[in-house]
């Protein structure tokens, strides 16, 4: 026996304590806040109650970082900051200091070094987004690059607060959603059933716990060509692609049927109205890549209406909720067909059962 | 260097063209692209053989539109989570990055760091890894992206010697997100770093040994803005809220009118309340009905100096939200609409629910079932009787419409009622 024969047992420390990379003054006013501002987009100023005051920087960061950057980020934040960083919900990074004066040459050198410095207040945030092509199993798409060139688009619009309110966009590249909801959600929507490698389905998948997986018991097994396998009722297939991660053999990408939907009016804050699952805009947009032109250009559509019309601190789906559906989709140039009318358990309570017409 | 210079070489072998990624490197946002192409060409030796290879199949993706990455099993010692096993689909084209697992790995709660230790990080990632790090993925894990096997075990190690452990995949226990919070806004309800930490590390083995029905979440938002997307996304969402008065400082409500004017403070505040419980007097002071209010936060969200959180504040916790997969989209239901969290006893009160609900789900949810859809298919009531919890009007947008239930027993019930009301009076009702 040697030591190195001996596997080392994880310490199971669990979820890390943040005090020990706190900012000293975080730490010190840790429950006793007072109130905030901002003073310019991207910063935000804190107050607590004992006096002590806290500036915070926040910037756009491409998520997937490699080192070199994440050490660019620290040489900034050793520089120019205090040491000290957070990231947000969003991917965004946060520098905080304690005095005023570091804030101007902080954002400058962020600036300087191509990390927009924005996200707060009523602007477009950074994209929440998922894996895609780079590290998921079953992606139709990309994350990292939809995100890049959606970001590119609505750079000003990250890095001032001139929208009516918050606007968070997410992305997913399949229809589990990894990204979650969003004002604005540009998710994979497959458009064909599932097309069924008989060769390998046997060896490969549990059968009965993909037939178990359908939502709308689609999928039954079969023998065919000899074989043990599944076969799928395609009239009543939705094209999901719940089969897919339990049973590869079973693709649903296609290159040409995995298509792009958007859709609008998610939100997750309770303020105002509660929180609110996002609804379908437009479906079957081309997996375009790499700069996705189609869905870039509805997004900007959305946004730029949403950015004309509606009052201060209504978010899109509020503003929507105002305005009604048809001037939605009338000011966005967006059509309104069969496949908007949900079709799913509950469908009925989204329909209108009164006489509120919008004109 | 851009790309299609033939002269270029990783290692001995021709860095591979990427045209179509090429085409992601212009433009005003960081470009992970760029990134990525500095790993294969100022890396150490083997970032930069993986990386030639990985950016190869991520543009070979790009131009056959179509994912080429398989699951598999990897864990580290003494695990059997944690680790999202990738496996490729092309390695004879591109074998260096054959293998390209990742390391969910969980951050302290908040998202917290200094330089220090990200540097650390770094270090690890670049000895054991591609050299590739997402902060952070959508469950809330930084995300060491790629490495082979023996990587993997390695890189644990050395993260989980600086104080780092491995967060959830699989139907196991999550990692857990809590905001900002006490750190550093005003607005926060209750110590989300205390709650965060308390369950989640009471819970551990469901994380490392995954034996759950399906995944368990639990998300930390300080109030109801919900910057973590609890209310979405997580099983168990634990959000800061308070029982009495809104507090209201008089003078700084006029300050704010005379900076933007009465129609414009009337619009945004009074006029947007949800419950019309806002009035703005003839004297410019602010009169809020407080037993309407709901505790949105929009008010308060406008006038940050002029309004905050009253003093008893708490928690509510709404259990059973998720994404689509399988019944379709849920947000959790108001289960807990206030418990008190500030004394030891009150986090020991939270842990052992949170413990309670996980187990209930681990003895009934069906296999690759949410608990929100085993609350969908089992009805709230029966799951409120498990974990022993009364109902509540806060549970509900409005009582049943559907006469289809036996209620043989509703004066039994209606006398539970009255006797927790009088109870909550502080009254004391006798055993008869």
């Amino acid at each position: 026996m040697t030591e190195a024969a001996t596997p080392r047992m994880p310490d199971e420390v669990g979820v890390p304590d943040p005090f020990p990379y706190m900012h000293p003054i975080m730490k010190k006013n840790y429950g006793n806040w007072d109130w905030h501002d901002r003073p310019r987009p991207g910063v935000l100023h804190h107050v607590a109650k004992s006096g002590d005051e806290i500036w915070t920087v926040r910037a756009g960061t491409q998520r997937q970082m490699d080192v070199f950057t994440i050490r660019k980020l620290c040489d900034i934040g050793d520089e120019y900051a205090d040491g000290h960083i957070r990231f947000t919900t969003r991917s965004n990074i946060e520098y905080m200091v304690d005095d005023e004066a570091k804030v101007a040459p902080l954002i400058e050198k962020l600036q300087a070094e191509g990390f927009p410095v924005g996200g707060t207040g009523a602007s477009v945030s950074m994209v929440s987004h998922t894996q895609g092509w780079l590290h998921c199993d079953i992606p139709g798409t990309d994350a990292s690059g939809v995100v890049k060139g959606l970001m590119d688009l609505l750079h000003d619009e990250f890095v001032q607060e001139k929208m009516p309110n918050r606007v968070r966009i997410t992305t997913s590249c399949c229809q589990i959603n990894c990204g979650g909801q969003g004002d604005i959600a540009v998710n994979v929507q497959y458009t064909k059933p599932p097309k069924i490698n008989h060769d390998l389905v046997a060896n490969v998948c549990e059968r009965p716990a993909v037939v178990a997986r359908c939502p709308v018991a689609a999928i039954r097994p079969a023998m065919v060509n000899g074989k043990p396998s599944l076969e799928v009722d395609e009239k009543k297939c939705v094209c999901c692609g719940a089969c897919y991660p339990p049973c590869p053999p079973m693709q649903i990408n296609g290159d040409d049927s995995t298509k792009i939907a958007i859709w609008v009016g998610g939100k997750h804050s309770n303020a105002r109205s509660k929180p609110t699952f996002h609804k379908l805009a437009v479906a079957n947009l081309p997996n375009n890549a790499p700069h996705w032109p189609e869905v870039k250009d509805v997004v900007g559509k959305i946004i730029n209406a949403y950015k004309k019309d509606a009052k201060h601190w209504e978010r899109m789906g509020e503003w929507i909720e105002r305005i009604g559906w048809n001037r939605f989709f009338d000011m966005t140039g967006l059509a309104f067909t069969k496949h908007h009318l949900d079709t799913w358990t509950g469908a009925r309570k989204t329909m209108n059962m009164s006489a509120h017409i919008h004109f | 260097m851009k790309d299609g210079d033939a002269t270029k070489t990783v290692d001995g072998k021709d860095v591979h063209p990427t045209p179509h990624l090429d085409q992601l490197e212009d433009g005003p946002w960081p470009s992970f692209v760029t990134g990525l192409k500095r790993l294969r060409d100022e890396g150490t030796d083997s970032n930069r053989r993986i990386m030639n290879d990985l950016l190869g199949q991520l543009n070979h993706s790009y131009e056959k539109r179509l994912g080429f990455w398989k699951g598999g099993t990897v864990s580290v010692f003494g695990y059997g989570g944690g680790i999202i096993p990738r496996f490729s689909e092309v390695a004879s084209q591109f074998p260096e990055s054959k293998e390209f697992h990742t390391l969910r790995v969980m951050p302290p709660a908040g998202y917290h760091y200094d330089t220090e230790i990200l540097r650390k990080f770094c270090d690890i990632w670049e000895e054991h890894g591609s050299g590739l790090i997402a902060f952070h993925g959508q469950s809330g894990d930084i995300m060491f992206q790629g490495t082979d096997t023996e990587g993997t075990q390695k890189a644990f190690d050395a993260l989980n010697e600086i104080g780092f452990d491995l967060g959830g995949a699989g139907p196991a226990l999550r990692t857990a997100m809590s905001c900002v919070g006490h750190a550093r806004c005003e607005q926060s309800c209750y110590d989300e770093v205390r709650a965060h930490r308390t369950i989640i590390n009471s819970l551990l083995d469901e994380m490392h040994r995954p034996s759950l029905p399906y995944k368990f979440k639990f998300k930390f938002s300080g109030c109801a803005n919900d910057c973590v997307n609890a209310i979405h996304r997580a099983d168990f969402a634990v959000i800061g809220t308070w029982r009495d008065e809104i507090k209201i400082n008089q003078d700084e409500v006029k300050k704010h009118i005379d900076k933007v004017g009465r129609k414009y403070m009337i619009d945004t505040v009074v006029n947007m309340c949800p419950t019309r419980a806002i009035s703005l007097n003839d004297d410019d002071t602010l009169e809020i009905d407080n037993p309407s209010c709901v505790r949105c936060m929009h008010c308060i969200n406008v006038m940050t100096k002029a309004l905050s959180p009253g003093d008893d504040r708490g928690i509510s916790i709404m259990i059973g939200g998720k994404r689509s997969l399988k019944i379709g989209d849920l947000m959790g239901i108001m289960v807990v609409p206030f418990m008190k969290l500030e004394t030891d006893e009150d986090f020991e009160k939270l842990e052992e629910f949170a413990e309670n609900v996980v187990e209930f789900f681990a003895d009934n949810a069906l296999e690759h079932e949410r608990v929100g859809e085993t609350i969908d298919r089992i009805g709230l009531p029966a799951f409120l009787e498990a974990l022993e919890i009364e109902p509540d009007p806060n549970m509900v947008n409005h009582p049943r419409t559907s006469c289809y239930v036996r209620t043989d027993d509703f004066d039994d019930e209606a006398d539970k009622w009255f006797e927790r009301k009088a109870r909550d009076a502080g009254l004391q009702i006798s055993a008869e």
